[in-house]
């Protein structure tokens, strides 16, 4: 079974489509004391970082977040926004992060007048950064689909789960103890994101 | 290694997949859930999904067939058709739609855009920009499934869109629709130099090089309707789509 968390940001019936085709029981909520039992939980997210984190707030969700993923140490798979969330910062807000990663979140910085707009929109490959139960036995030649303006910058390289190319390389999955997050989206990424979200989902 | 997006462009008419040609002639190629199984299995970079008759018949977007339609995508899945209001746009990005395209309803009332934008992030609102000649030979933006000329231009249009809280904007040259005879290349240079967001080309598209030419004209994405639900000269239904390693060859890669 997995917790998705609903606050309010994201595309929540795609990620519990694509659990429902891995096969895998899940659940939308946005009650702590329901959230305060899971034992696997997804932070699914699109849009602005000071949103989101206000969301978690107004929701009342940051403590049980905070005990599910530090203390109890269940398996949290952060999405887009989730996983940037999971950082102290962000320069596209003012709000502190949940601090989770000792990370912080920049904006892509390049010449935009060629052909690489901003959001990187689309599909783009990785690159593993450490052997990672969650980007074991992908399907070969391995491609994700991202929407960002932002991504996150590890103060430890050893976070980094996986990198990708785009305007210069970034980190595009990180992965730390009983955390793990994903810049793109796998719930959109075909038979791609079902082999990641199964080995998220069978993992301990 | 990053390679410009490659959209199907299915048009809905009540329940049914129509292809039309310059926006007219609607041909019946088939069930929509089913299209959506194929375009699974071909691993479609994305899908795009437009209510031909809802506008025009002032009709809300269909949600009960969407949500069916959305529960299929494994793909990033993008609806135009008949939104015009922040409620409609909630309830599509709940049953599972990404992205939202509004064409007649922006031109009439921009402030939605960014009504949509503030809440789900600009990269979830594309506009609709429909554009062809109108009949003293100018090249304008029509709206209502193509029968109402704003008299605006394409360029200072998409720009307007754009300032308004657009992500994406969605170009498609009615003259080209259904014709298979190329995109407007021209259109796609003039409107992709004036915005700074991602721009996808539609109408015209017959091959994958015309693909290519599209995204060499400026590009960031390309969209098609009749290159990817008919086969062979004589229009036979058949919904195909290329592998990655044919796209991969074809299509202009961006080494980034």
């Amino acid at each position: 079974m997995v917790t998705i968390v609903d606050y309010g940001v994201g595309n929540l019936a795609s990620i519990a489509n694509m659990a429902r085709k891995a096969g895998t029981d899940c659940m939308i909520s946005s009650d702590p004391a329901v959230i305060a039992t899971a034992d696997r939980l997804i932070l699914p997210g699109v849009g602005a970082f000071d949103r989101g984190m206000a969301n978690l707030e107004e929701r009342g969700l940051i403590a049980v977040l905070n005990e599910r993923a530090l203390e109890r140490k269940v398996p949290v798979l952060g999405l887009c926004l989730g996983m940037q969330l999971f950082a102290r910062s962000s320069e596209e807000g003012r709000r502190a992060g949940l601090g989770w990663i000792a990370a912080a979140n920049r904006k892509f910085q390049f010449d935009t007048s060629g052909a690489l707009k901003v959001p990187h929109m689309g599909w783009n490959y990785i690159e593993p950064a450490q052997q990672a139960a969650l980007i074991e036995r992908l399907p070969a030649e391995p491609r994700f689909y991202f929407v960002h303006s932002y991504h996150l910058q590890c103060d430890d390289p050893s976070d980094v789960m996986c990198w990708t190319t785009y305007g210069y390389k970034f980190a595009s999955g990180i992965h730390r103890g009983n955390l793990w997050g994903t810049q793109f989206h796998p719930e959109k990424s075909h038979s791609f994101g079902l082999a990641l979200l199964k080995n998220f989902f069978t993992q301990n | 290694m990053y390679r410009a997006r490659v959209i199907p462009c299915l048009l809905l008419s009540g329940e049914r997949l129509v292809k039309t040609v310059r926006f007219k002639q609607p041909t019946y190629v088939g069930d929509p859930i089913n299209a959506v199984k194929i375009f699974n299995d071909r691993e479609v970079d994305e899908l795009a999904i437009l209510d031909i008759t809802a506008t025009p018949e002032r009709r809300d977007p269909p949600f009960d067939h969407l949500k069916e339609i959305a529960g299929e995508c494994f793909m990033p899945l993008s609806y135009g058709g008949g939104i015009r209001s922040i409620d409609h746009a909630r309830r599509l990005f709940s049953l599972g739609v990404e992205k939202v395209l509004i064409n007649t309803a922006a031109a009439d009332d921009p402030a939605l855009l960014s009504a949509i934008a503030d809440e789900y992030g600009s990269q979830a609102v594309i506009a609709g920009v429909d554009v062809k000649k109108d009949w003293l030979g100018r090249t304008r933006v029509f709206n209502r499934g193509g029968t109402h000329n704003t008299g605006r231009e394409p360029v200072e249009y998409a720009r307007a869109m754009q300032d308004a809280g657009a992500g994406e904007i969605l170009l498609n040259a009615v003259d080209r629709d259904g014709t298979m005879s190329g995109y407007d290349l021209d259109l796609i240079t003039q409107v992709s130099r004036a915005v700074s967001i991602p721009l996808v080309a539609c109408g015209g598209a017959g091959s994958i090089d015309h693909l290519a030419a599209a995204i060499a004209a400026g590009a960031s994405a390309v969209a098609a309707g009749s290159l990817f639900v008919f086969t062979g000269p004589r229009r036979a239904v058949l919904i195909n789509y290329p592998s990655a390693a044919e796209l991969r060859a074809a299509v202009a890669s961006v080494t980034s």
